[in-house]
């Protein structure tokens, strides 16, 4: 017996939640496959609650979506629908996020440095979301105000751990200073989706929902760059490479970690701790 | 109210004295009331007694335990239906531990937390945690202090070591 997958609205503030929420998720299981793994016992504990935090805050970001998506159409979900119930195709996370981590059998994997560097991307556009939201004015509204004034002063720390061993590692050995030089060669194409604008964007920043991403590119590249410098790394040149998770038109990883994200409740329907 | 039950404002200050029994079961020296985790216990229409907790981390695993221990306790204490509301709107922070919670967590052998950071904007991404923290040992009060790993057995704890009496110890991470 398996539980059929849930049809979320195409409302776009419904869709600009959901990105945001699946952004949350889809990192927090990736990181999650360092639990037991991680070079040092202290950077084991780290991952897995940097991971919960991001758990945590989709959690928030789900149980809000299902009050708007109920007050769109009458459904009442509630938030493991959406975390595992839907389709490959309805999840909104940029690509970086699902790329595999530690280890994958649908493709290579990063390593420490990959990791670190992943975490540093996603902290700095987390942080400039949260902060963004959480300003005076950030949004109109109030449930999304108050989880990133929260999750703002979590991302604040995800940064600041991250940017700490962004830099170690640069600023390292040989070694550690080539394994982050190419990792960043890897990750840095998907960058530019991070910030690509499109109609769910718009529609969130004409509604005052929240700030299109391509406004939020400036203040990121700033904090990363102050990263990058004191880690001796250069920013590589852009490509016309275009990643397109925020459509829903994975990588061929996706699939693989929906399953085994999924496979407990697809299984055990309504199954709860 | 009639039928000899406690007075309408009562049974909002007997609720609140419930919330100030109940300890967090990760650190069971401190109620909620102490660290700032229960915010209001009031009365709504219909007599329902509405007690209002924060969360302290998005990912902290104890929420939903709180959450039930928090109704037990008041359920126990008021007669009459019991409402509790999760309010994330302002975020909860460490600064809302009362003096004596500190008291406590510092007996417990967890250094309190420092004030809050305020965040004023055009601050520096890295920042080096100092190796030298001026954090004082809960055990044998010395200022002479390392961290260990900003992040501990739970999500708001951070792990130390006392270089004057070689102990490792936890504290309680400003947020």
């Amino acid at each position: 017996m398996t539980t059929p997958s849930i049809t979320v609205s195409p409302d776009p503030q419904l869709q600009y939640l959901l990105r945001l929420a699946d952004t949350c998720l889809i990192h927090a299981q990736r990181l999650a496959e360092w639990c037991g793994h991680a070079p040092i016992l202290e950077e084991d504990i780290a991952l897995t609650n940097l991971s919960l935090d991001l758990i945590g805050q989709s959690r928030a970001l789900y149980s809000h979506a299902a009050t708007v998506e109920q007050r769109l159409t009458g459904v009442v979900r509630d938030e493991d629908a959406y975390a595992f119930l839907r389709e490959e195709r309805d999840y909104r996370n940029p690509t970086l996020v699902e790329l595999p981590m530690r280890r994958s059998i649908s493709g290579p994997a990063e390593d420490f440095a990959g990791t670190v560097l992943r975490n540093l991307l996603v902290a700095t556009l987390l942080k400039q979301v949260w902060e963004a939201l959480s300003a005076p004015g950030g949004t109109a509204d109030a449930e999304l105000a108050a989880i990133a004034a929260k999750s703002l002063k979590e991302a604040r720390y995800h940064q600041q751990h991250s940017a700490d061993w962004v830099v170690r590692l640069g600023d390292g050995t040989e070694e550690s200073a080539r394994r982050l030089r190419d990792a960043l060669q890897r990750q840095w194409p998907y960058v530019t989706e991070l910030f690509e604008s499109d109609a769910t964007d718009a529609a969130a920043a004409t509604a005052g929902l929240g700030p299109r991403m391509a406004d939020l590119r400036a203040a990121w590249e700033a904090e990363i760059h102050q990263v990058f410098a004191a880690a001796g790394l250069t920013t590589p040149k852009a490509t016309t490479f275009r990643s397109t998770g925020r459509q829903g038109v994975h990588s061929e990883h996706m699939g693989f970690l929906l399953a085994e994200m999924q496979s407990l409740q697809r299984a055990y329907p309504g199954g709860v701790w | 109210m009639s039928l000899g039950l406690s007075s309408e404002p009562d049974r909002a200050a007997l609720a609140w004295a419930a919330l100030a029994t109940v300890m967090d079961p990760e650190v069971p020296v401190v109620s909620l009331v102490e660290l700032g985790i229960a915010r209001e216990a009031r009365l709504a229409d219909g007599g329902v007694v509405e007690i209002v907790l924060t969360p302290t981390y998005s990912g902290c695993p104890a929420t939903e335990l709180i959450e039930q221990q928090a109704r037990a306790a008041v359920e126990a204490a008021v007669a009459g239906p019991v409402r509790v509301l999760t309010q994330r709107a302002p975020a909860w922070t460490t600064d809302w531990i009362s003096a004596e919670g500190r008291r406590k967590l510092r007996e417990y052998g967890i250094a309190p937390p420092g004030p809050a950071e305020v965040h004023g904007g055009g601050e520096s991404v890295i920042r080096f945690m100092p190796r030298a923290a001026s954090v004082t040992c809960p055990r044998c009060d010395s200022p002479d202090t390392e961290r260990l790993s900003a992040f501990g057995s739970t999500a708001c704890k951070a792990l130390y070591r006392c270089r004057a009496c070689s102990e490792p110890f936890e504290h309680f991470k400003p947020i």
